[in-house]
């Protein structure tokens, strides 16, 4: 047991009495109550847990909290701090992604660092991104359609 | 008023939406009270439905709430609309209000929905199962919205001093035209609320002309609340005081605990408590097991995976696939009792000009629906509470009731969203063993089963066997249908849920003479409903089998399915939730044309073509696939055509379409559980590879509008897609899959 610095969304979490070992995705439920990132599989099999680790997409519950370097961003982190959503969280909300919800926030998380690094991504593209992240309900065919939805959104405030 | 039984609810479900036999088959459009009672398995009680229920009106104050019934509370702030049913993805937290805001004549912008409670003497039977939400709560949501704006116009006249038929309502107003008075239903509450409920006779219903929100794209509820991450689902519950639990049993159904090293988990950093739970006989509530309780779910994992328990296997299930499957080798080459016997199936063969055979065969799956079970539990003075990802809130009650000793109304359930259902959540099990932990810890807990726990202990989709004739005479027609089914029993008696070939599958009534034959073979892991029950297989192996008969005739398998299909006809004349041929015809038709059938493809690519008919849904699908050499498929599109009534929420309702093709395929492609000594084979998704995103196809949904009263889409649109896909393989490659999972057979995507 030590204690460990987390930064998370923005803020600074200094965690006593915390096992070094414990998963991430449990450090941010339990300890943190941000229970966005959804706990599935708990082998990276299914992406429920993504969240990102300096913006990269990561499988929290497989990443010991000890391991991890650099700010955590979760899906309760995105929205502005007056509340408006995401480009890709609107892009969700519009087209109605959702059918159980449960892996959402994995997928958003996913797409939320896609667009960061490939801001106009094709159907190939966003296929190979998204492919770690399992839609058990199968909406897969409405992600595809959200990211680029978010992707020309983001495109058009650019310019 | 007796609680809700829903024992039997996959059964009753089956027999509700095409699998059983006519004569006991309730309709859904006209339940009369036996049939309701049944449905419901109240005895001697009375079940109302809140629409009828005046106690609303006896219970108003001046200046109080608007409530005429269960589904809507309208005041000053604003306007309620309550979801009876449980959420897990099926879209019905949408669905049902939008039914109630139609006859209601509200904007839907105005209207907050919330889940509504669990209260028999509301809402009625509240579940989710059997695609039965919209089917079942139709009319009676119609009418609760329309009851409150009957009152709402008689508030306004009053208001007015003008009579009601000069009042129109729209969009949350009462309006007098020839004043160009407006009145919010806000403002009225209050005053409608003193209202006397009028007869629900008296009520006039929305000719479907004027429809302003029913079959528009509604985007769901929750959705805002889901992307920003809230605490919407069972696993997310926190109370006061909670411990973090996990629960251990045998990998083999029926094991005992013997010893457990019990003194050196309960050592483990953040451990609370581990004890042995005896289990109370009902495999289907609370088998025996260790219960850990730790303050965090890391500290009750890493315990859990440190815990070491003999078992007594004495009187544990041995099931073994690979002896059932050379069980099912030898019958099938016998007959079997027969379940359904129409016409003269064996004049039939002997006249034949040439007959088919094939043995088709599928193994088990599990419902793998990505929130695993949990349930957060609280006992105090004798009372539980409880936060359940439940499916059957109402059997979730009783079950957990019985399981402690204490009467149903001593527990009070929360309905909370459920990260998918797919029928294993029709199942109480976990919310038995988190009210038996709470109790014996003392303490809140939330129970939480790991992946391997869910596929270890999952209620399965039974595997199958079908040996099939068919018989052909001299103009190709199909006149001879034989199928020795070979199946599973849990109880020794009755085959286990969709382990049942009745009147209501394909091809019986349509091929004139059918001979159905079962044998069930005894099997300790419990087998259940998981979406489209039988259906799923079924569809499969007759779907193909009959494109198998046209190829053998040397004829188009769509003018062969046309041709068994016949003239349009109720195929059971009375009962409205039967399949029509007609309808069928019509979805079939679509679907081919919507796909191009019958276009000259490329080497190697082909159209599959099958319709299927369960809970209600006609629905049609053509499926687009290239194979390779080496057996890799793609599939570039599956075509659809549905006919289910009038549309409530199209973007929901695409969506449970497109879905299900998903699942269909994920399902068909690699899905298979084993057994052997009793135990599950496959451990977690590694080993369970359901589809990802780059083998998903386009799906092309088409809704016929047609005027039958609306059913439900949760299930009919999956069974048609694994022979539509499999006659696409046959069509690009010659190759006749007889097999599922089809990687079985040396297929992959």
């Amino acid at each position: 047991m030590a204690t460990l610095e987390l930064r998370v969304n923005g803020r600074q979490h200094t965690l006593e009495g915390v096992d070094g070992q414990t998963p991430l995705l449990w450090v941010l439920r339990d300890e943190l109550g941000l229970v966005g990132a959804k706990y599935g599989c708990g082998i990276s099999q299914c992406g429920a847990c993504t969240v990102q680790v300096g913006g990269a997409p990561v499988r929290s519950c497989s990443l010991p909290v000890a391991a991890v370097s650099g700010e955590v961003t979760t899906v309760e982190g995105l929205a502005a701090a007056n509340g408006d959503l995401t480009a890709v969280q609107q892009a969700w909300v519009d087209l109605d992604v959702a059918q159980c919800g449960y892996c959402q926030s994995g997928q958003i998380m996913a797409a939320e660092a896609l667009l960061r690094s490939n801001p106009e991504p094709t159907d190939a593209d966003i296929d190979a991104a998204m492919a770690p992240n399992i839609c058990r309900c199968g909406t897969y065919l409405r992600i595809r359609e959200a990211v680029h939805v978010a992707a020309a959104n983001l495109k058009e405030n650019r310019t | 008023m007796s609680a809700l039984n829903y024992a039997g609810i996959a059964e009753t479900v089956d027999e509700v939406t095409g699998g059983g036999p006519p004569a006991a088959a309730p309709r859904i459009d006209k339940l009369d009270r036996r049939q309701f009672l049944k449905l419901t398995g109240v005895v001697g009680g009375g079940l109302m439905l809140s629409f009828s229920l005046p106690r609303a009106a006896a219970n108003a104050t001046q200046g109080g709430p608007f409530q005429p019934n269960g589904y809507l509370r309208i005041d000053e702030s604003g306007i309620r609309i309550y979801a009876k049913n449980p959420e897990i993805g099926q879209g019905v937290k949408t669905s049902l209000p939008m039914i109630v805001a139609e006859e209601l004549d509200v904007a839907w912008q105005d209207v907050e929905v919330v889940q509504a409670p669990i209260d028999q003497s509301a809402y009625g039977m509240q579940f989710a199962g059997g695609s039965m939400s919209v089917p079942m709560n139709w009319q009676p949501l119609r009418r609760a919205g329309a009851t409150g704006r009957a009152m709402l116009v008689t508030a306004a006249a009053a208001r007015l001093q003008v009579p009601e038929g000069e009042l129109t309502t729209r969009d949350s107003h009462v309006l007098h035209e020839a004043t160009g008075k407006r009145l919010a239903y806000t403002e009225l509450a209050a005053e409608a609320a003193a209202l006397p409920v009028p007869a629900a006779r008296s009520l006039s219903l929305k000719p479907r002309d004027q429809w302003r929100l029913l079959g528009s794209r509604v985007t769901g509820v929750d959705n805002e609340a889901l992307v920003r991450g809230e605490a919407l689902f069972g696993i997310d519950q926190v109370v006061p005081g909670m411990k973090h639990a996990c629960y251990t049993k045998c990998p083999a159904i029926g094991g005992k605990v013997r010893s457990a090293n019990l003194p050196e988990v309960k050592k483990m950093p953040g451990v609370v408590d581990a004890f042995v739970l005896e289990g109370n006989g009902n495999a289907g509530q609370l088998l025996p097991g260790v219960a850990i309780v730790a303050d965090n779910t890391w500290a009750a994992l890493r315990a859990k995976r440190a815990l070491k328990v003999e078992w007594d296997e004495t009187d544990a299930g041995k099931d073994s696939w690979a002896a059932a499957a050379e069980q099912a080798e030898r019958l099938r080459g016998e007959s079997g009792p027969p379940v359904v016997n129409q016409g003269d199936v064996d004049a039939a063969f002997a006249a034949a000009s040439k007959t088919v055979d094939a043995f088709y065969h599928y193994r088990f799956a599990s419902h793998a629906q990505l929130e695993p079970e949990n349930c957060t539990a609280s006992f105090r003075d004798g009372a539980l509470e409880l936060w359940a990802p439940t499916q059957t809130p109402g059997s979730a009650i009783n079950d957990a009731a019985g399981v402690l000793g204490i009467g149903a109304d001593k527990v009070t359930l929360h309905q909370t969203r459920c990260g998918g259902g797919f029928g294993r959540r029709l199942y109480n099990d976990f919310v038995c063993e988190a009210a038996a932990i709470a109790k014996q810890a003392g303490a809140p807990v939330k129970l939480l089963w790991t992946r391997e726990d869910d596929m270890a202990f999952d209620l399965y989709r039974a595997g199958g066997f079908h040996q099939l004739q068919g018989a052909l005479d001299g103009d190709g027609k199909v006149t001879g249908w034989r199928d020795h089914f070979v199946t599973f029993t849990n109880d020794g008696r009755n085959p286990v849920s969709g382990g049942r070939l009745s009147r209501g599958v394909f091809p019986a009534g349509l091929v004139p003479n059918v001979r159905y034959e079962q044998t069930a073979l005894p099997w300790s892991n419990r087998c259940a409903a998981w979406r489209a029950p039988g259906s799923n297989v079924f569809g499969f192996v007759v779907q193909s089998f009959l494109h198998e008969l046209a190829v053998a005739a040397g004829r188009d398998h769509l003018e062969v399915l046309l041709e068994v299909l016949g003239e349009p006809r109720w195929l059971q004349p009375g009962r409205a939730q039967a399949l029509h041929t007609g309808r069928a015809a019509g979805v079939v038709k679509l679907a081919a044309q919507e796909a191009g059938w019958g276009r000259k493809l490329p080497k190697g690519r082909g159209l599959g073509l099958a319709f299927y008919f369960s809970h209600a849904g006609h629905i049609a699908e053509v499926a687009d696939v290239s194979v390779s050499a080496e057996r890799k498929l793609t599939v570039h599109k599956v075509t659809v055509a549905a006919d289910v009534g009038p549309i409530v929420n199209l973007s929901g309702a695409e969506n449970q379409v497109q879905g299900s093709v998903v699942d269909g395929l994920s399902t068909m492609l690699g899905l298979a559980v084993t057994f052997e000594n009793g135990r599950v084979q496959q451990t977690n998704f590694d080993k369970y590879p359901l589809l990802r995103m780059p083998a998903t196809p386009e799906v092309d949904v088409h809704f016929v509008a047609s005027d039958y009263e609306p059913t439900g889409l949760g299930e009919p649109a999956l069974p048609p897609l694994a022979p539509a896909v499999c006659n696409a393989i046959f069509a690009a490659s010659g190759h006749r899959v007889r097999t599922m999972p089809i990687s079985e057979e040396g297929f992959s995507v």
